[in-house]
C-alpha cells in the first residue's frame, strides 16, 4: 500500500493535508542530559518519557533496522541524517519481533512514500509505545557527543516532567555500564528459526533457499534477524536459544556450530555467557558478531573498555588484515576489545577499524572461532562482508 | 602499496570548450588531477583548448598544450612529448572519445603511452552500448529491453519487437544525449532516429523500452586496484525518468529508498563496477526504479569522472577527482588520506547531514524557436548547488541561487504568470517537463490542488510534492501574523519560516514589506543564521576543512580567525554570456591574495567550479548570491573587503546594497562600475574625453525609438538598458521592424529604455583589457574581432596581436583605454571595446571590471592579470608588482567561440549582437593564419583539406570574395556557389558550378549537405532579416556537422590559414611554456608566508 498521503493528527489519511506548526513551534518536548544540557524539539511518537544512554548514528537509511535492533535497547538514538521517516515503516525489514531502542531523537520527521510502506514511522513509534523527539539541532547533539562522550539522557515529551527533574534522573541514571541487557532482550525460550523459511527470503531475496544441511546453535543476546536470514541462506538451519542457556544444553542440541550473536550494553556484565563460551571454545565452530565478538574476547582472558562515543553508521572502513582489502561495513557498538588484552598465542587480530584502528576481528590460532566487531549482516550497511558467514559454513563444513 | 615509479610522464586532456552537457566540472577534475599527480612527483603534460581554465594556467602543469583536441594534433603532441601515459578519465567524454581513437589508430601503441585510468576494453564495455548490455545480463542486472539499430529500417523493426510507443532512442558514444530523444509516435521515431545515427560517429542507435515516469537514482563510486569499492554519493533525481539527468532538480543523497533497496542499488553498482572493470577511478552508475513494484534497471554508467563526480564531491567533501588521479597511478584508497579529517583515510563513504539540491539553469531565452520541453536530450548551461539541513531550505537555498530573479520557492511576487493560467493550462504545464514546473506545481497546490493530482500530472515522487505541498501552505501561516511587526513578535515563527528557508525578500513579499526592514527585524530579535560543516562524516569527527553552509540552528561552527580577510564573490551557476571566465578571476584573486598573505573567503553557487573547491581559498561558504546571504558571512567573518568585479553580473548586481550596508568594497568603486553602464553619463565621459562614439538616444515607446533611429540614420543598433550578454540586442535596418522590436521584443518603459545606436557597418572591432592601479594604466592586450562590428563581442572570434590595424589606430585606442582608466578610478581591471571605420576610433562600450577576454589575454601574453588586479585591489601598485608597461608577443593567439545551436534545432544559427556562445578555445601559432584555422579545429569545425566549399555571399561582399575565392580554388577545392556568387566568380576567372537556390530548384545545397558533398559553406548573411533559405541551409549545415563561414573577414581569415597549413603540411604544436619563453615579464608577486 502506498501511503503518501498527507495525514492528519488523528493518523487517518484525509483529504485535505493539516499541518502542526504552531504544535512545532511551541516545542513542549525536551531531551536533557546529564550535564544539564537541553535540546528542546517535539513530540512524534508515544506519549511517555524514557531514559537512555544518548547515541548518534550516522547511517543516512535504515531507521526501520535501528530502532528493531535488541542492541539498541537502553539507547536513546539521534540520527544525524536529518530527514527521518521517508520511506515509512514496512513488513520486511524488520530486525526483531519489536522495537528495541528506548527513544528517536531526529531532526525532521516525514510522512512516508515508498511502494513497501504500510504505516508511517510516526505511527509505529506511537503503537510501540515509544517515544520520540522532532526539530533537534542533530548535529550540535553529535558535536557535543562526539567531543563530550556518549551521555545519560532523559527525553521528556509528556509535560510532566519539568527540566531540571530530568536532568536529575539522566544524571541519577546508572547507565548501561556493567549492565547486562542481553537477558533483557534475549528470547525466553529456545525456537527453531524461520521454519519456512518465508522470512529469510523476503524481499527481494525470492531466491529459493538452499536446502538446511547444517545446524547451528545460536546465543540470543539480542540477535537481528538478519544475522539468521544470512545463516539461513548459507543452508544452515539455526536453532536460537537464550542468553543463560548452559553449554552442556548447547552441546546436547549436536549442533554444527555456535554463534554468538550481538546485543546491548556493557559485555562484561554477562560473565555466565563469558563462561559458557570459554567451555564450548574447542568443542564447536564458532562465529561471533559485535557483543558475541566481545564476550569471544573476554571468554579468551581479554578485556573490554568503552568507546568515547561508539561507533554507529554504515560507513566504516575495515580492513582484512589477511587479505589487504577493506570493507565498508555497518556498526553499532559502545565497547571495544583490548588488543594488548588478548593472549597472542591464542588469538590473532583479523580485522582492524581503519577510522580509529581499533579491533575489528578476531581469530583463534587452533580451535575453530573467529568473530567480528561490525555487522557482516548489514541491515542496515553496505554487504561488504557478507562473505564470513560463508566462512563459519567452511569452518563448520571443514 | 604505494604510487607506480614506472611512469615518469603523464598527458592528461582536458575537456575543450564549454559546451552544453560537459562544463566547466571538467576544469575542476583536471586541476584536481594535475595538483595531485604533480604532488606526487610525476611530469604532467596537459594538453587543452580552453583558455578559460584554471588547468590550463601554466603552473599546473610541466607543459601545457592550448591546442585543439583532434586526434592529429594529440599525435603530434605525444611524438614530441613521448609520455609515459595517457590519462584520459578527467576531460569527460570528449577526453575519452579522444583516447579510443588514438588506440585505435595505433598511436598509443606506437610510442608506447600506456592509458592509465581506465582501459580500453574497460572503456569499449562501458560506452558500446551492446557490449554494455551483454555485460549486465552476465551479471543478472535487468536493463530497460532495447534493440540497436544501424539504419531507419532496422530501427523501425526493432521498434516494432519492443510494443509499444514511447521508445527512447539513445546514440551510441555522444554526449550529453545528444541527438536523442524520446518517441511517442511514428513521426517523432524517424525524426530522431535520423539525427541520433547523424550524431553517432558510428551511426548507432539504441531504441529502448520507455521507463519514462520512473524514479532515477545515481551513484558515484571510486575502485582502486585492489578491488576496494566506495560509494561516494547516492543522487535522486525530483524529475522523473524522462528528464536527462543533467537538466533533471537533483537531490543528495537518495531520499525514498530504504537501506535495502538502496543497498540492492549499491551492490548492483559494484558488480557493474567489477564487470565493466573499473579498477583505478571513479564511475557513476544510473539507475530507474519503478516506483509501483520496485523493480530495478540499470541505465548507463560512465567509466569516468562526470558532472554528477564533480556534485558529489562538492556535495559530500569528498575530493573524486584528486582520488581518481592517484588511483590512476597505483595508489589504493586506503592509502589515501582524507584532507577533511586528516586522520581518516580515503577509504570510506561519506555520511552527511544536510540535503544537497541542484537545480540546472537553462537559456531557452536565447534561442527562439526552440522547444523548451526537458527531454533525454540535454539542453541546460549551467547548474547551482545549495545545501541545507533539510529539504525545504536547500530547495529554495537552491531557487534563490539560480539567478533567475527567484527568491525562493515563489511567494516572492513573481508568480502572476502562473497563478493565471486556467487550470487546463496548468495541467498541461504540469504534464511538461519544463524550467518552471516547480513554480507550477506551487502554482497547483495554491489552488487546492491535491498531492495525488499533482503527482498523477508531474510523476514527481510524494515525498518531494508533499514538501512543495507544506511550503506552498505555510505561506497562509506566515501572512497570518499580520505584517512584519506581528512576525517579530513571534520569534518562534519566523524562526520556522527562516528554517523552511524563506529569504528574507519572500518574507518581505509576504508581509508587504521591504527586505531591508525584515532583515532588521530579524536582527534586532537575534535570529541569525549558523554555519555548518561540510565534513564527509556528519560530525563524527573533526573537520580541518572549513567548508561552510548556513541554516538555522544551534550550533555555528565558524570560527573566523583575526587575520585581515578579503572575500570574493563568485558567479553563481554557468548561464550564457557568465561562464567559467569569470570564475577563473575569481580563483586568480584568491590564490594571490592568499599568497600575499590574506585571509581569502570564497562565496559561490556553482558545483562545477574551481572555485567551489575547498582547497582554492582558506574558507569556502557554498551559498547563495544574494544580499541576505553574502551580508551575513562578511558579518560573522569580519572581512576587510569584498572584491565583486570579477565574478560576472551576479556580484556587480549586489554591489549597490553591500555598500548601503557598510560593506567595503575593494577595487573600482561600485559606483563608477555602474556608472559605465548609464548612457547619460557615458556619453558625456566620451564628450569629456574627446572621443568618438556612434550616434545615439534613449527611448522610451516606439515613436521615440523611431524618431532617434530616422535622425542618426538607419541601420541602428537597439538593446534594452542593463542586460548581459547582449540579450535582446539586434541591428535593425528598417522602420518597420524597429517597430515590430519595440513592440514585441522588449519591455519598454520610463525607467527601462532602449538604446539606439548608429551601427557602424563594416567596422572592425576591438576589446582592450588593461589594468589601473590609480597611477599606472597598462594595456593588457588589444584583441581584433575577425568578425566585423554587429557580432556580440563573446561570440565573435578575436587575434591578439591584432591582425589588421595600424600603429596610430592602435595609439589612439592606447591613450583613449588610459583617458578612460583614470577617468573612472579603475582600480583592478577594465575592458573597453571600440569600433574602427575609416581609421576613425570609436568607442562602443567600457567596463571597469573582469571581462570574458581576461584568461585569453593572460594567456597570450603570460601575465596573470587577475591575479595582479585582484593585488592592485587590496593595495598593491603595478610598479610593485613588476607590471607597467604593455607586452608584445611574438606569437599570435586567437580565441573563438563555441555555439550550442545544435542542441536547439529550429534556432537561427546566425551571429547577432546577442551573445549565444557557450564556451570558447584558443588558437596559438607563430603564424596568424595558422592559430586562427586551429581556434577554428578547436571549436570543432575542421575546415577539410580539400573536396568542396559551396559559396553564396551577399551583394556587399562579392567584390571581397573574388580573391579569396580564387585563393580557396588555388588550394586544391573545387568551388560551389549559387546563381549571383558563381557569375561574380566566373566573371573574374574563377572557376565555380552554379546551383539552385533552394527555393528556386534542385540540385542545391541541401542536396550537397545531405550527400555529404560539401565539406565547408561560405554564407555571408543578406541583410537584416536572414531569408528562409538561408536559415535552412545553415540548419542542415549544424546538423550535418559542416563548418560554416559567415563573415567575409572569418574567410580572409581562414584562407590565410590554410596557405599556411598547405606549407607546413601538418600542424605544429608547441607549449604555453615555450611561447611564454619568449615574452617574460618579471613580476613581483608577494609571497607571505603565513
Amino acid at each position: 500500500m502506498k501511503s503518501f498521503a498527507p495525514q492528519g493528527r488523528s493518523g487517518k489519511t484525509v483529504e485535505e493535508p493539516s499541518y502542526d506548526w504552531g504544535e512545532r513551534r511551541a516545542g513542549k518536548a525536551f531531551l536533557a542530559l546529564h550535564d544539564g544540557t537541553i535540546f528542546r524539539g517535539w513530540s512524534a511518537g508515544a506519549d511517555c518519557d524514557r531514559l537512555g544512554e544518548v547515541v548518534f548514528n550516522t547511517g543516512m537509511t535504515g531507521y526501520e533496522e535501528i530502532l528493531t535492533d535488541p542492541s539498541y535497547s537502553g539507547q536513546l538514538v539521534a540520527m544525524t541524517y536529518p530527514e527521518i521517516g521517508n520511506t515509512g515503516i514496512n513488513h520486511d525489514d524488520h530486525e526483531s519481533r519489536q522495537l528495541f531502542a528506548e527513544g528517536l531523537i531526529v531532526h525532521q520527521m516525514n510522512q512516508p512514500s515508498n511502494w513497501r510502506s504500510v504505516r508511517s514511522l510516526s505511527d509505529y513509534l506511537r503503537a510501540s509505545g515509544v517515544p520520540a523527539i522532532v526539530g533537534v539541532d542533530t548535529r550540535a547533539l553529535t558535536v557535543k557527543l562526539r567531543t563530550e562522550g556518549t551521555a545519560r539522557g532523559y527525553l521528556a515529551v509528556t509535560g510532566r516532567v519539568g527540566e531540571d527533574e530530568a536532568v536529575r534522573r539522566a544524571r541519577d541514571w546508572c547507565g548501561l555500564d556493567g549492565q547486562d541487557y542481553a537477558a533483557r532482550v534475549s528470547a525466553e525460550q529456545a525456537f527453531e528459526w524461520d521454519g519456512d523459511g518465508h522470512i529469510s527470503t523476503t524481499w527481494p531475496d525470492q531466491d529459493r533457499l538452499p536446502a538446511a544441511d547444517l545446524t547451528v546453535a545460536a546465543y540470543d543476546f539480542g540477535i537481528k534477524w538478519n544475522i539468521l536470514r544470512r545463516l539461513r541462506q548459507q543452508g544452515i538451519a539455526v536453532r536460537v536459544v537464550p542468553a543463560g542457556t548452559s553449554a552442556k544444553d548447547i552441546l546436547e542440541l549436536e549442533t554444527d556450530g555456535l554463534f554468538l550473536s550481538n546485543g546491548p550494553a556493557d559485555p562484561a556484565a554477562v560473565t555466565y555467557a563469558i563462561d559458557n563460551i570459554r567451555s564450548l571454545l574447542g568443542r564447536l565452530p564458532i562465529m561471533g558478531i559485535c557483543l558475541g565478538h566481545q564476550l569471544l574476547g573476554l571468554a579468551l582472558g581479554g578485556r573490554t573498555y568503552r568507546l568515547k562515543f561508539g561507533h554507529h553508521g554504515c560507513n566504516h572502513p575495515v580492513k582484512d588484515l589477511t587479505t589487504g582489502k577493506v570493507e565498508i561495513t555497518s556498526q553499532n557498538h559502545n565497547f571495544s576489545l583490548d588488543p594488548d588484552s588478548l593472549p597472542p598465542d591464542e588469538m590473532e587480530i583479523t580485522h582492524i577499524n581503519l577510522n580509529d584502528d581499533t579491533v575489528e576481528g578476531i581469530r583463534h590460532r587452533k580451535c575453530p572461532a573467529f568473530s567480528v566487531q561490525y555487522h557482516p549482516e548489514a541491515a542496515p550497511g553496505p554487504h561488504d562482508a557478507g562473505y564470513l558467514f560463508a566462512r563459519f559454513r567452511e569452518l563448520m563444513s571443514g | 602499496m604505494p604510487k607506480r615509479d614506472d611512469l615518469k610522464k603523464i598527458m592528461l586532456l582536458g575537456s575543450g570548450p564549454i559546451v552544453i552537457g560537459q562544463a566547466c566540472e571538467f576544469d575542476y577534475s583536471g586541476t584536481q588531477a594535475c595538483k595531485s599527480l604533480r604532488e606526487e612527483g610525476y611530469e604532467v603534460v596537459l594538453v587543452n583548448s580552453n583558455p578559460a581554465t584554471i588547468m590550463t594556467d601554466p603552473e599546473f602543469a610541466d607543459r601545457t598544450y592550448i591546442e585543439p583536441l583532434t586526434v592529429d594534433i594529440l599525435h603530434e603532441i605525444i611524438r614530441r612529448e613521448r609520455p609515459d601515459a595517457l590519462l584520459p578519465t578527467l576531460g569527460g567524454q570528449t577526453a575519452l572519445n579522444l583516447a579510443m581513437e588514438l588506440d585505435e589508430q595505433g598511436v598509443l601503441e606506437r610510442y608506447k603511452v600506456e592509458m592509465i585510468g581506465a582501459k580500453v576494453e574497460v572503456i569499449r564495455k562501458a560506452e558500446d552500448r551492446d557490449l554494455f548490455k551483454q555485460a549486465m545480463q552476465r551479471i543478472g542486472l535487468d536493463l530497460p529491453q532495447s534493440r540497436i539499430a544501424h539504419s531507419l529500417p532496422e530501427a523501425r523493426q526493432a521498434r516494432r519487437e519492443l510494443g509499444d510507443f514511447p521508445v527512447v532512442v539513445r546514440p551510441a558514444f555522444t554526449l550529453g544525449g545528444s541527438g536523442g530523444g524520446i518517441a511517442y509516435n511514428q513521426d517523432q521515431f524517424s525524426e530522431i532516429i535520423e539525427s541520433g545515427l547523424q550524431y553517432s560517429p558510428i551511426s548507432e542507435v539504441l531504441i529502448e523500452e520507455s521507463v519514462i515516469g520512473w524514479k532515477e537514482f545515481e551513484l558515484e563510486l571510486m575502485r582502486d586496484r585492489k578491488d576496494n569499492v566506495v560509494v561516494v554519493c547516492s543522487i535522486e533525481n525530483v524529475d522523473a525518468m524522462g528528464v536527462h539527468t543533467g537538466d533533471s532538480i537533483t537531490v543528495a543523497p537518495a531520499q525514498t529508498l530504504t537501506d535495502r533497496e538502496y543497498q540492492r542499488l549499491r551492490d548492483a553498482a559494484l558488480a557493474v563496477m567489477r564487470e565493466i572493470g573499473v579498477d583505478t577511478g571513479g564511475s557513476n552508475v544510473q539507475f530507474a526504479v519503478d516506483p509501483k513494484s520496485g523493480r530495478l534497471v540499470v541505465i548507463e554508467m560512465n567509466p569516468r569522472v562526470s558532472r554528477s563526480s564533480a556534485l558529489a564531491s562538492k556535495a559530500t567533501g569528498f575530493a573524486i577527482a584528486k582520488f581518481a588521479a592517484k588511483l590512476a597511478v597505483g595508489y589504493t584508497l586506503d592509502e589515501i588520506d582524507n584532507d577533511i579529517t586528516r586522520e581518516t583515510p580515503a577509504c570510506f563513504e561519506p555520511a552527511i547531514d544536510y540535503v544537497v539540491t541542484k537545480i540546472p539553469r537553462f537559456a531557452f531565452e536565447k534561442f527562439a524557436g526552440s522547444d523548451s520541453t526537458l527531454t533525454t536530450r540535454m539542453k541546460s548551461v549551467g547548474e547551482t548547488m545549495s545545501i541545507g539541513r533539510n529539504f525545504k531550505q536547500s530547495l529554495q537555498k537552491a531557487l534563490r541561487s539560480l539567478e533567475t530573479g527567484r527568491h525562493g520557492f515563489g511567494a516572492d511576487g513573481r508568480d502572476q504568470g502562473f497563478e493565471t493560467l486556467s487550470d487546463r493550462e496548468l495541467a498541461a504545464e504540469l504534464a511538461r517537463p519544463n524550467a518552471e514546473r516547480l513554480f507550477q506545481v506551487r502554482a497547483a497546490f495554491r489552488r487546492g490542488w491535491s498531492l495525488e493530482r499533482v503527482h498523477a500530472a508531474t510523476l514527481i515522487d510524494p515525498w518531494f510534492l508533499g514538501h512543495l505541498q507544506e511550503l506552498a501552505a505555510y505561506e497562509d501561516e506566515i501572512r497570518a501574523a499580520g505584517d512584519l511587526a506581528g512576525l517579530s513578535r513571534d520569534p518562534a515563527l519566523f524562526r520556522q519560516a527562516k528554517e523552511f528557508g524563506y529569504s528574507d525578500r519572500q518574507l518581505a513579499f509576504l508581509l508587504s514589506e521591504s527586505e531591508d526592514a525584515v532583515r532588521q527585524a530579524r536582527e534586532k530579535i537575534g535570529l541569525l543564521p549558523v554555519y555548518g560543516l561540510v565534513d564527509t562524516c556528519a560530525a563524527e569527527f573533526e573537520a580541518h576543512t572549513p567548508y561552510y553552509y548556513s541554516t538555522y540552528g544551534e550550533l555555528d561552527e565558524c570560527r573566523p580567525s583575526d587575520r585581515k580577510k578579503v572575500m570574493i564573490l563568485g558567479g553563481g551557476p554557468n548561464r550564457i554570456g557568465q561562464g567559467v571566465e569569470f570564475d577563473y578571476c575569481c580563483v586568480h584573486a584568491a590564490f594571490a591574495l592568499r599568497d600575499a598573505g590574506f585571509e581569502t573567503i570564497m562565496v559561490n553557487s556553482n558545483p562545477e567550479t574551481v572555485s567551489t573547491d575547498y582547497d582554492t581559498s582558506d574558507r569556502l561558504y557554498f551559498e547563495p548570491l544574494t544580499l541576505e546571504d553574502v551580508l551575513h558571512i562578511y558579518r560573522r567573518e569580519d572581512c576587510w573587503g569584498v572584491i565583486v568585479q570579477f565574478g560576472g553580473q551576479t556580484p556587480l548586481k549586489l554591489a549597490a546594497d553591500l555598500e548601503r550596508n557598510g560593506v567595503n568594497i575593494i577595487g573600482t568603486s561600485p559606483r563608477n562600475i555602474e556608472a559605465a553602464e548609464d548612457r547619460k553619463f557615458f556619453s558625456s565621459l566620451v564628450g569629456r574625453l574627446g572621443l568618438l562614439q556612434p550616434a545615439n538616444g534613449l527611448a522610451s515607446t516606439a515613436e521615440e525609438a523611431v524618431a532617434i533611429a530616422e535622425d542618426i540614420g538607419y541601420p541602428v543598433l537597439v538593446r534594452p538598458s542593463f542586460v548581459l550578454g547582449g540579450r535582446a540586442m539586434v541591428i535593425v535596418y528598417d522602420r518597420p521592424t524597429l517597430q515590430r522590436y519595440m513592440v514585441e521584443a522588449v519591455e519598454v518603459s520610463e525607467k527601462r529604455p532602449v538604446l539606439i545606436d548608429r551601427f557602424l557597418e563594416d567596422a572592425i572591432e576591438v576589446d582592450v583589457d588593461c589594468l589601473a592601479d590609480g597611477e599606472t594604466v597598462v594595456i593588457g592586450a588589444i584583441m581584433e574581432h575577425v568578425e566585423k562590428a554587429g557580432v556580440h563581442s563573446g561570440d565573435s572570434a578575436c587575434a591578439i596581436p591584432p591582425l589588421t590595424l595600424e600603429k596610430p589606430v592602435l595609439d589612439t585606442i592606447r591613450s583613449h583605454t588610459r583617458a578612460l582608466a583614470g577617468e573612472l578610478q579603475v582600480r583592478g581591471l577594465m575592458n573597453v571595446q571600440y569600433a574602427v571605420r575609416h581609421d576613425q576610433v570609436y568607442i562602443l562600450e567600457v567596463n571597469p571590471r573582469a571581462s570574458r577576454t581576461v584568461p585569453f589575454v593572460s594567456k597570450a601574453i603570460g601575465v596573470p592579470l587577475a591575479k595582479l588586479a585582484a593585488l592592485v585591489m587590496a593595495g598593491f601598485t603595478l610598479r610593485e608588482l613588476g607590471f607597467t608597461e604593455e607586452l608584445s608577443i611574438r606569437h599570435f593567439a586567437v580565441k573563438e567561440a563555441v555555439l550550442p545551436f545544435v542542441r536547439f534545432p529550429g534556432s537561427d544559427t546566425v551571429l547577432t549582437p546577442e551573445m549565444k556562445s557557450t564556451g570558447e578555445v584558443m588558437g596559438l601559432d607563430i603564424d596568424a593564419g595558422m592559430a586562427f584555422l586551429k581556434s577554428q579545429l578547436a571549436a570543432g569545425s575542421e575546415i577539410p583539406r580539400a573536396g568542396n566549399v559551396f559559396m553564396s555571399v551577399c551583394d556587399r561582399d562579392k567584390p571581397a570574395v573574388v580573391e579569396l575565392a580564387r585563393q580557396v580554388a588555388e588550394l586544391g577545392y573545387r568551388i560551389y556557389a549559387t546563381l549571383g556568387t558563381a557569375t561574380v566568380l566566373r566573371e573574374a576567372g574563377v572557376k565555380a558550378h552554379a546551383l539552385f537556390r533552394i527555393s528556386k530548384g534542385r540540385p542545391n545545397v541541401l542536396d550537397l549537405i545531405r550527400d555529404r558533398e560539401v565539406g565547408w559553406i561560405v554564407n555571408t548573411p543578406s541583410g537584416a532579416s536572414p531569408r528562409h533559405d538561408e536559415l535552412t541551409m545553415r540548419g542542415q549545415a549544424v546538423a550535418h556537422n559542416i563548418p560554416i563561414t559567415t563573415t567575409i573577414s572569418g574567410l580572409q581569415a581562414a584562407v590565410a590559414g590554410l596557405r599556411a597549413l598547405a606549407r607546413r603540411e601538418r600542424h605544429e604544436v608547441c607549449s604555453l611554456q615555450e611561447y611564454q619563453r619568449y615574452s617574460r615579464v618579471d613580476l613581483r608577486l608577494p609571497r607571505n608566508p603565513r
